[in-house]
């Protein structure tokens, strides 16, 4: 048995904090998603810099 | 001496849950918003990952929900003396202006930074601006100071299309700036025809509507003229690569049956539409929602015959 009974306020405050925490989350879980998405995929990325990469090295200026 | 169990049971009498704060960001507009940008999104060439589908419509949303919040703050005094909008939260007393404020402004910050993330910069800043177009431009400057309020502030809500387009693609085209025109040219017909039959409204407001400016005659006339300058436009997106003859078939059947609902209008005045307490007005204005979301639903369908063969030009 509670030692008070539950205001009405604090049943809206509830919903408020539930909403809330389910919203943000969601919101961890959309940005974790993207952040597999985005690495995954690694198209702008550019690693391995101990090997030789030709795309990358500055053309040579003629004499 | 503070009774801190008093504090915390302190509250005022309309306390707002959860539902109010959704309530702030126009959860109806929003939905709208949803659609055109998905469709935006869905009839560009590029396609994206679904995870940055999924991001890039959610916070298109959360931005339009943020203009939503900064427009009630901005227009609670408004809202509160027109009937449509006296329920809405801060009018209310259930939400604080301060806190429409707040929330409007951590949710537009939010959703720019958070769409140039998923997508890319052009998107975010085409969200920023209509943010800013619709909180500034729209609510603070235009709505209390002109009655083409509507026409321009419509660019607002013309946006979300193209900000969808654009997070596919990186760049505005043709077809992006059609489907922003098509929502530009539709938003002043469809809301004049809500002006005329909602008269006391926007009166009572002192909200300089076409109607109060310039007379309900000169209303009527505004709205055949606007439907008629949207079928080239309506008609010139079914001609680009996000049309097709489904659509273009759909485009001439809508926009016929807009411009009899508009010319209709045009033939009535203030007696015949009191005699049916505003029937035509009443009718063009449902009509007109279903007008833009099957001219959207037009291009996805077009969209989705072209990925399996059939359909587009």
């Amino acid at each position: 048995m509670a030692f008070r009974p539950e205001h009405e306020l604090h049943k809206r405050r509830f919903s408020r904090n539930l909403g809330l925490g389910l919203t943000l989350a969601a919101f961890v879980a959309l940005v974790f998603a993207l952040t597999v998405v985005k690495v995954k995929r690694g198209d702008p990325m550019q690693g391995y810099d101990n090997m030789i990469q030709p795309e990358a090295a500055q053309p040579e200026l003629d004499e | 001496m503070t009774d801190i169990g008093a504090y915390h049971t302190t509250t005022t009498p309309h306390e707002a849950g959860f539902g109010d704060y959704v309530q702030l960001l126009k959860p109806r507009v929003m939905s709208l918003v949803v659609f055109t940008a998905l469709v935006g999104l869905l009839v560009a060439p590029v396609s994206l990952h679904p995870v940055e589908a999924f991001a890039a419509i959610l916070f298109i949303a959360l931005g339009a929900g943020a203009s939503g919040a900064l427009n009630m703050w901005w227009d609670a005094d408004i809202d509160a003396v027109m009937t449509r909008t006296a329920r809405r939260p801060v009018p209310a007393g259930k939400i604080q202006a301060g806190e429409a404020l707040a929330l409007g402004l951590a949710l537009s910050g939010i959703s720019v930074v958070m769409l140039a993330l998923a997508t890319n910069l052009v998107a975010a800043a085409l969200l920023a601006f209509t943010i800013f177009f619709y909180a500034v431009v729209y609510s603070m400057w235009l709505k209390r100071s002109t009655p083409q309020n509507i026409v321009i502030g419509g660019a607002a809500g013309a946006f979300p299309p193209m900000i969808g387009w654009v997070s596919a693609t990186g760049s505005v085209s043709v077809e992006a700036a059609l489907m922003f025109a098509l929502i530009f040219m539709w938003t002043p017909p469809h809301f004049w025809a809500l002006a005329l039959f909602m008269k006391g409204d926007y009166h009572t407001a002192k909200v300089p509507m076409l109607t109060v400016t310039h007379g309900r005659k000169a209303t009527r006339v505004h709205i055949l003229v606007y439907t008629l300058l949207l079928v080239p436009v309506a008609i010139g997106a079914a001609l680009t690569s996000i049309g097709g003859p489904l659509t273009l078939a759909v485009t001439v059947a809508l926009n016929l049956w807009f411009v009899i609902g508009a010319f209709r209008i045009w033939r009535r005045d203030e007696v015949v539409a009191e005699a049916d307490r505003y029937a035509v007005e009443k009718a063009v204005f449902r009509f007109s929602l279903f007008y833009l979301f099957l001219h959207f639903a037009a291009y996805l369908a077009e969209g989705a015959l072209k990925s399996i063969g059939f359909g587009g030009w």
